[in-house]
């Protein structure tokens, strides 16, 4: 069914009774051409790309739990494309650019709003570290504007800009296309148009071991709900990625963390810009409900248990009320984390694991949710092709041996 | 807050303490391969389950030990010195 103001029309005329689910659940079958390991944004992306790009629509989702339950849903819902290096700023801004038209092509409201993304400096070296961040993306062609003292206080009036500020702001810089987007809508969004295009989506499907044929490469999954042949498979999974690839048989370079977030009980419009403040730990933006969205630090040990620490979560808070002490006396509603796969240099892995005829998509650490159209398309790319497309080319996990790292730590918005 | 036992300080909050990340790793030998240590620099067993770790008393008295701590729960299972070897640990029934 497509979604329109008409198709509304004539729900309201029919009391809302004429609406279908927006994705089947069917059961298993015996083998499909290829299966993606897991039902968050980047599985269901990869699902999608795999039918719209490449015609492979005889493909499988597998899920453990709930679609978009995991990272996908635990997110701050940010999307930017600011990064530094070459590499990093052609597949972070190809995903900013395919979330653009995002809403269009699945026929589901994404919510993008492209309101701005500004992070603030709070000294002379803030000011000297951002320009020069601004310049490289000036290189690599996209837009980055440097923001005087006076102009950030103008774009965030929220923001303690007086003399008696516990931490001054000397500026900023700010990317205007970057903003936020509805982040169960985009999981939700591309499950619908995948599964419109034939894709089986397998909820509480849980992979419990690879199997594997004569030349060691794969043969399809052993799961909760039976086993499932396939001699291609692409996993998306995030902190699970290393618990997967145990299962497959090799090791990854990535350390689980659990990332914190939290919402304030909502209220009138007050910030319209996502603001970050990288010196203090500060990370808010405003949801359209009118919560006041605060993205966490990493507890800093490895974990699995989707909690944070209380610790981490004082910190958070406290830094943001020292740059916005207008909001002391907001209550927090929820707090909540997600599982975080970590690499060394902050980027992603997309392409060949050793085990033949398996791929993976990992590594996105604390900036998953802003890539995953691209990292769907990637990822639907190398498994349809047997060839890495060429934005993923610098990110293979072979770079862990070579010593080829791309460093995006300071990009990736959260401390590590 | 998870609170750890600092072998010499007693229990203390977390905040006090800094992870070193992953015990038992031993470095190779410098004519080792680039595979070898790819391996050593960055490959990890991240595991769910019981991870053999260091940790500093970094805002006390700054000594390291290592604990065997479940990734899941973050139950401590046990604090051993620096130059011990990691000890046989049940994972208390969960997976």
């Amino acid at each position: 069914m497509r979604y329109s103001a008409l198709a509304l029309l004539r729900g309201a005329l029919a009391a809302h009774r004429n609406w279908s689910p927006a994705w089947r659940s069917p059961e298993p079958k015996r083998a499909y051409d290829i299966i993606i390991v897991g039902g968050g944004g980047h599985g269901l992306a990869a699902a999608y790309y795999l039918a719209k790009n490449h015609g492979i629509s005889n493909v499988a989702v597998v899920e453990r739990a709930w679609l978009g339950g995991g990272n996908t849903g635990r997110n701050t819902t940010v999307v930017r494309s600011n990064y530094l290096y070459p590499e990093s700023a052609r597949l972070y801004d190809f995903s900013l650019k395919l979330y653009e038209g995002l809403s269009r092509e699945l026929n589901y409201n994404i919510m993008l709003s492209q309101r701005g993304h500004i992070m603030l400096a709070h000294s002379r070296h803030d000011l000297e570290s951002l320009a020069r961040w601004a310049n490289a993306m000036h290189m690599n062609g996209i837009e980055a504007e440097l923001l005087t003292r006076q102009e950030v206080g103008e774009l965030i009036p929220a923001l303690d800009m007086s003399p008696a500020a516990r931490y001054p702001v000397l500026g900023g810089f700010m990317q205007r296309r970057g903003g936020t987007a509805r982040h169960d809508a985009v999981a939700w969004g591309y499950a619908r148009a995948a599964d419109a295009l034939g894709v089986d989506i397998l909820q509480d499907c849980e992979v419990q071991g690879f199997t594997k044929g004569a030349n060691g490469g794969v043969t399809g999954v052993q799961t909760s709900r039976g086993h499932i042949a396939a001699s291609r498979i692409g996993i998306a999974a995030a902190g699970r990625s290393s618990v997967l690839a145990r299962l497959a048989g090799f090791r990854l370079p990535v350390t689980s963390y659990a990332l914190q977030a939290m919402v304030t009980e909502p209220l009138k419009p007050t910030l319209d810009k996502v603001v970050i403040s990288p010196g203090t730990g500060a990370y808010v933006s405003q949801s359209d409900k009118g919560e006041m969205v605060i993205g966490g630090g990493l507890d800093l040990f490895a974990s699995y248990a989707q909690r944070g620490s209380f610790a981490v979560l004082q910190s958070v808070v406290a830094a943001t009320l020292a740059i916005f002490p207008s909001f002391s006396r907001l209550r927090l509603m929820r707090q909540w984390a997600g599982i975080v796969d970590v690499v060394h240099d902050s980027s992603p892995i997309i392409g060949a694991t050793p085990v033949p005829g398996l791929y993976i998509n990992c590594g996105w650490g604390t900036g998953g949710f802003k890539a995953i159209p691209a990292g769907g398309w990637t990822l639907a790319h190398v498994l349809a092709t047997g060839r890495n497309h060429e934005l993923a080319e610098p990110f293979q996990l072979e770079r862990f041996i070579t010593g080829h790292l791309i460093d995006e730590a300071a990009a990736s918005g959260i401390a590590h | 807050m998870m609170q750890l036992r600092c072998p010499w300080c007693g229990a203390r909050d977390e905040s006090e303490f800094v992870c070193g990340g992953t015990s038992h790793i031993a470095r190779p030998d410098p004519a080792a391969s680039d595979e070898l240590w790819g391996e050593y620099l960055f490959f990890r067993d991240n595991p769910q389950g019981v991870h053999f770790e260091r940790w500093r008393h970094a805002y006390g008295c700054g000594c390291w030990f290592n604990i065997a701590r479940h990734t899941l729960t973050h139950e401590v299972l046990a604090v051993y010195r620096m130059t011990e070897p990691a000890p046989a640990v049940e994972a208390n029934g969960v997976p």
